[in-house]
């Protein structure tokens, strides 16, 4: 199920804090990953026991590198490639198997993580990941490094390449992101694209739903369930071209 | 320095296409000619630094070259983890260009006044800073700062001395009073409090407007045992650079610059250079004072024991 907030509408209904308010879809059991993903998962995880917040955010990641980003890894220097900005960096090891599974990086890396010899951090460092656009694990730093590089494409006339930016929703209490909202929506910023893995964890809610922060400011959203890899396909490419686009990827809670 | 500042980045921004300029409200109505022939690399982000460190990011991660622009307090003070993160933590750099120094404004109060930003850059790893202490000398340094690939930091003020001096901030000296006289640094605007206050004092003065990286090989090269620094900012900032360069020798160092407190008074800049001691008088009375204990004798050699 898809839930589509358009971006002159009214803020949707007020939801009990700490709760995601457009929940599209609970689910019982979390689903299980994607396949290509698993062998990577695993070999990452290494018989460790993931914080939800980690498996939530694998399905999100898989579609966006196997249906969204033009980028592979012989073009991870390209100008005209998509960016894609992970923001929230603690979310890494989803990450890091993805890349993985997709060739960035070869899968002997993903052994012995945030070890003395690896390149593969608790966060990642985009001086020693091909592939990883920004370091990030400090919060509310990846929305204004992704409204600077849709900037920066668009003055060197890179019109092709989309900028996206993946944050979580506890990740919207950093005031920095709404630096960058207000000011892409009143610039109509419309190459970025940011991405909320709402997971529930906002200590103090959003009343009114974490998309509403971006349409008040004139962004189009879409809510979705953030397993749903087709209605996460479909809201990933649903932006105008003209404004600047939200996909909120609800997810279960992982209490 | 300002208008240097908007007339050279204005000729940047139409010269190379890989120059940006980032702002955040302050200088904007200056740069109005600028939007509007460069509207996509001139980008006022409106009362948002977060935001405008952020986008100078970004933009250099795209391979712009961003000169970002603010009262150093906002630019420097309240961005500072942006600073951290969203240029040197990337491999990104910027070329930042401040206004206001430590007390341009006084009668503006704390919120405006900024001596520690040199102390906060110096915090980051190569950085290169530039405390420019004449108009004329902000073109170069701009320019030899943007066609560089490192992080720069320019920092304007409206005091300035009575001449321009070029050069690449090599230490240079501007009085010289023979070897080994004790050998007094001024950074940027205060040379002329300077030579005032030592005029007839025994006393070398050599003059950079680049702190960083700090000329070592020069200060080796013009110092004797005794040295005084004075800098526009933070008192002490360039302490430990001096004390390294030093560091195989004996001496004394002397360090003048700007107190730590909150005087929570308004009045002047010229207030609060005296206010600091950095006005000739007040720098005359601290260096006659460190002189009289040279000269009683705490650098005297230790004597050799018989018999050695």
């Amino acid at each position: 199920m898809t839930t589509t907030t358009a971006s002159a509408g009214p803020a949707p209904t007020a939801a009990p804090p700490r709760e995601p308010t457009a929940t599209p879809r609970r689910h019982p059991t979390v689903p299980p990953l994607p396949a290509p993903v698993v062998p990577q998962y695993e070999r990452i995880r290494a018989g460790r026991e993931f914080g939800a917040n980690v498996r939530s955010t694998v399905d999100v990641l898989w579609v966006l590198y196997d249906r969204v980003l033009r980028i592979a890894p012989e073009t991870v220097d390209d100008p005209g490639r998509d960016r894609f900005l992970l923001s929230k960096g603690h979310a890494v090891a989803g990450y890091y198997a993805v890349l993985a599974a997709k060739g960035f990086v070869p899968a002997d890396w993903l052994d012995d993580q945030g070890g003395p010899d690896s390149r593969l951090g608790d966060h990642p460092d985009r001086t020693l990941v091909p592939g990883v656009e920004i370091g990030s694990g400090s919060l509310g730093h990846g929305l204004g490094l992704g409204v600077g590089t849709a900037l920066g494409l668009r003055a060197q006339g890179l019109l092709t390449p989309r900028v996206h930016v993946l944050l979580g929703d506890a990740e919207l209490d950093e005031g920095s992101n709404h630096e960058a909202i207000a000011y892409a929506g009143a610039t109509g910023l419309g190459s970025l694209t940011a991405i909320v893995v709402d997971n529930g964890s906002a200590t103090h809610g959003w009343t009114g739903g974490a998309a509403a922060r971006f349409t008040v400011n004139g962004w189009t959203a879409t809510t979705v369930d953030g397993y749903d890899h087709d209605a996460l396909h479909t809201a990933l490419t649903g932006h105008d071209n003209h404004r600047p686009h939200v996909v909120v990827a609800v997810v279960d809670q992982g209490e | 320095m300002r208008n240097r500042f908007v007339e050279t980045t204005t000729a940047l921004l139409a010269e190379d296409p890989r120059t940006a300029l980032v702002l955040a409200d302050i200088s904007a109505d200056a740069f109005d000619p600028a939007a509007y022939r460069h509207p996509d690399r001139v980008l006022n982000v409106g009362i948002r630094e977060q935001l405008m460190v952020g986008v100078a990011g970004g933009l250099a991660l795209t391979g712009l070259r961003p000169i970002v622009h603010s009262y150093a307090p906002f630019l420097v003070e309240r961005a500072y983890e942006q600073l951290k993160l969203d240029l040197d933590h990337q491999g990104a750099s910027a070329v930042l260009v401040s206004i206001g120094a430590s007390y341009d404004r006084a009668e503006s109060g704390r919120t405006h006044l900024s001596p520690a930003d040199v102390s906060l850059i110096d915090t980051l790893h190569g950085w290169t800073v530039h405390v420019p202490g004449h108009p004329d000398e902000v073109p170069a340094l701009l320019r030899d700062a943007v066609a560089a690939d490192s992080s720069a930091y320019l920092r304007l003020s409206t005091l300035h001395n009575a001449r321009a001096y070029g050069g690449d901030g090599a230490l240079r000296m501007v009085r010289d009073a023979g070897p080994g006289a004790p050998l007094l640094v001024a950074v940027g605007p205060v040379l002329d409090a300077a030579l005032a206050a030592v005029a007839d004092l025994g006393v070398s003065v050599a003059y950079t407007h680049r702190p960083r990286p700090w000329d070592t090989a020069g200060l080796r090269a013009l110092a004797g045992e005794a040295v005084i620094l004075v800098e526009p900012y933070l008192a002490g900032t360039s302490a430990r650079v001096v004390s390294a360069a030093l560091a195989d020798r004996p001496h004394r160092l002397l360090a003048l610059g700007v107190g730590r407190g909150d005087l929570r008074r308004y009045g002047s800049a010229e207030d609060h250079t005296r206010w600091h001691g950095l006005d000739a008088g007040g720098l005359r009375r601290s260096v006659t004072g460190f002189l009289d204990h040279t000269a009683a004798g705490f650098l005297a050699p230790a004597p050799v024991p018989a018999g050695r």
